[in-house]
């Protein structure tokens, strides 16, 4: 079983919400990332989100956009983002860890090598943006053999034989995209979300997160009220650039903030889950 | 007619091409699909389509013989004059095509990225015909090479956006349009000016523009009396080149010259040319030749010319170019400026400096063809817009 699934499965059985947050590996410099992630499983981090920089992030709003500069800046590569997870599996064997990021530096390693590596590392699981299941039979097929697991993406334009495709491509969880736009975005619709979600849960049993435009406890919570995962990006990410040149800051804001938000979410009536 | 086939249901062309997005904008571009194909065998939008290319962009467009041209560099030159075009370039025939489309399928936005600013010329000028929103991304530093072109687009009521990202070139201008799009996709068409991006952009864009090689094909066989030997065009992300190839793809004896923008050399590495020294990955929804660096991030690119300074290139071309029906060669930015020197000075035609690449190469193919050799190379676009930035590169004041 993945570590995805059984931190899902843990979850499931306590009846609490799973809280995910993303940052962009090697921002604001390599060496942050590893203490950073710990920081974030202390604050009550699930499964954690690694960004991989990329330099043109297509789907990311300014937030991550700079974020991705701020690494590549420091020539922060695919091989070096494996290197910090197989860090941070020196101390932390339980806490899964999810890479998101675009195809073309992984079609420039090769899909076996990743695969292998991501095993070797303690990578669980892949969002490749910019990859649809359609395009990813071959690669789908090497991760599941590694039990790594593939996650996909769905929005609101998502036809329900588009919800099919991806929850049997899908391992792990399914990410709901909560806006049409990009990461960062503001403006939630929980009455459309909240819908969707129901309709997503019709072609699967996967657990469904959702990410883009949560940015603090009220709105995990309103989220939690219908999902199983709320992710959070850019509102860590903005964090990350507001205490850029003070790591221990970076730690400290980021640890205080996460904290907040697993409290809101742990505080939810019973009665309003999902 | 043809026994070409390309692309596949899914926009490939063998390993290239295929959509590469994020899954917003699967369901758009699965609807844009599904009316790309019902209204390319409508009679009434084919009549539209042809009408307005007739009676508003003036096509045919002439094909020149070049006597002067074909006298220096020693073989019979034919220019395809693209730049005779409403607007001055062959980007016109496809915003034509896309905004009568987004017209039908009831969008009331239109965005654009645009490079040199000639597609995003067309774009506001097709937008400001049809009543609807046009708003154009252009990087920040191609803003400031092609002023003219800028005014011209407000001119027409479009709403130029900066792109100050990344390289601030057309790359980061086509990532910008594509985080609106997916930001708009209810009431936004995306008019993508080139043979890249997505399916089904390479196959829709390509079949727009393909009527430059059906007139072409034609009118060489009037005046020639015979299919040319070669044909010639410049390739950014190649969609004059493919509007120009496609209909003779299934001629044999044609050989294709695609040429791409050697900047300072191919050998500086400061060039855009990923078909000749670029390697295969995915960029913008398609996989294709592409600039990159060994950890597969995208590596800015150098040309003179705006319109090339691309890292990626049209699927399609990458495709010709691993089957060997299509030749891809590059021409650096000297080379660029003496072929517009010589066709300005000898034919009276100011080019583009895009379409100045084709002609540079013309100079080198013209021994091989010889005297009685015929090539045909695409005009694509006319060279007012790079008037400024010929003066400042001859330290020009004007």
């Amino acid at each position: 079983m993945s570590r995805i699934k059984k931190r899902f499965n843990q979850l499931a059985s306590q009846g609490r919400k799973a809280l995910i947050p993303f940052v962009t590996a090697g921002d604001p410099s390599p060496g942050v990332t590893v203490p950073l992630m710990h920081e974030m499983v202390h604050a009550g981090a699930d499964l954690i989100e690694l960004g991989v920089p990329f330099s043109d992030p297509m789907a990311d709003g300014p937030v991550i956009q700079k974020a991705n500069q701020r690494a590549l800046a420091h020539n922060v590569s695919l091989a070096d983002v494996l290197g910090m997870v197989e860090d941070f599996r020196q101390a932390d064997k339980e806490t899964p860890v999810l890479l998101m990021g675009y195809l073309n530096p992984i079609e420039v390693m090769g899909y076996e090598t990743l695969a292998d590596r991501c095993v070797s590392a303690g990578v669980d699981g892949l969002l490749i943006v910019d990859m649809p299941p359609e395009e990813a039979d071959e690669f789908n097929q090497l991760l599941y053999q590694r039990e790594v697991d593939p996650v996909y993406l769905l929005a609101p334009t998502s036809t329900e034989e588009r919800m099919e495709l991806v929850s049997r491509a899908a391992r792990g969880f399914v990410y709901y995209v909560s806006i049409r736009g990009v990461t960062g975005s503001a403006n939630l619709d929980y009455d459309e979300i909240g819908t969707q979600i129901e309709s997503i849960r019709q072609h699967g049993s996967l657990p469904v997160g959702v990410g883009f435009g949560i940015n603090g406890p009220e709105s995990a919570v309103k989220i939690g009220q219908h999902a199983d995962a709320v992710i959070i990006g850019s509102a860590i990410v903005n964090r990350v650039e507001a205490s850029r040149d003070n790591p221990d800051a970076i730690l400290t804001n980021i640890g205080d903030f996460l904290r907040e938000v697993r409290q809101a979410l742990d505080d939810m009536p019973a009665m309003e889950q999902a | 007619m043809t026994t070409y086939s390309m692309p596949d249901d899914r926009g490939h062309f063998g390993r290239f091409g295929g959509i590469f997005v994020a899954e917003t904008l699967m369901r758009p571009l699965r609807e844009l699909t599904a009316a790309y194909e019902h209204y390319m065998k409508d009679p009434d939008f084919l009549k539209e389509f042809d009408d307005d290319l007739r009676h508003y962009v003036g096509r045919p467009s002439p094909l020149y013989y070049a006597s002067g041209l074909s006298e220096r560099y020693g073989s019979n030159i034919y220019l395809k004059r693209e730049d005779l075009n409403h607007t001055g370039a062959h980007k016109i025939n496809n915003t034509i095509g896309q905004a009568l489309l987004a017209k039908r399928l009831g969008k009331t936005r239109i965005i654009a990225e645009t490079g040199a600013g000639q597609h995003g010329v067309a774009t506001a000028t097709v937008a400001a015909r049809l009543g609807l929103e046009c708003v154009v991304y252009m990087g920040a530093e191609d803003i400031d090479r092609q002023a003219p072109n800028v005014y011209r687009m407000k001119l027409l009521g479009a709403e130029v956006v900066a792109v100050e990202s990344g390289s601030r070139t057309l790359k980061d201008a086509l990532n910008e349009a594509m985080r609106d799009w997916v930001s708009n996709v209810e009431d936004t068409f995306y008019i993508i000016g080139t043979v890249a991006g997505p399916h089904p952009y390479p196959v829709m864009v390509r079949d727009f523009q393909s009527v430059i090689g059906r007139e072409a094909r034609e009118q060489i066989q009037e005046q020639a009396g015979r299919l040319p030997d070669a044909l010639v065009a410049c390739v950014g992300g190649g969609s004059n080149a493919i509007g120009l190839f496609y209909p003779f793809v299934d001629d044999k004896d044609v050989d294709m010259y695609g040429v791409e923008a050697a900047g300072d050399g191919i050998e500086t590495g400061n060039h855009a040319a990923p078909l000749c020294a670029g390697k295969v990955g995915v960029l913008h929804g398609n996989r294709t030749y592409l600039m990159e660096d060994n950890a597969g991030q995208i590596t800015e690119t150098h040309s003179i010319s705006a319109g090339l300074d691309y890292p990626g290139v049209g699927p399609e071309h990458a495709w010709l170019k691993d089957s060997g029906r299509a030749n891809y060669v590059a021409v650096t930015d000297d080379e660029a400026m003496e072929g517009f020197h010589d066709i300005t000075r000898i034919e009276g035609i100011l080019p583009a400096l895009e379409s100045s690449h084709a002609i540079a190469y013309a100079k080198k193919l013209a021994p091989k063809l010889g005297k009685d050799g015929i090539m045909l190379i695409n005009l694509s676009g006319r060279g007012d817009k790079d008037i400024q930035t010929v003066a400042a590169l001859e330290g020009v004041e004007i």
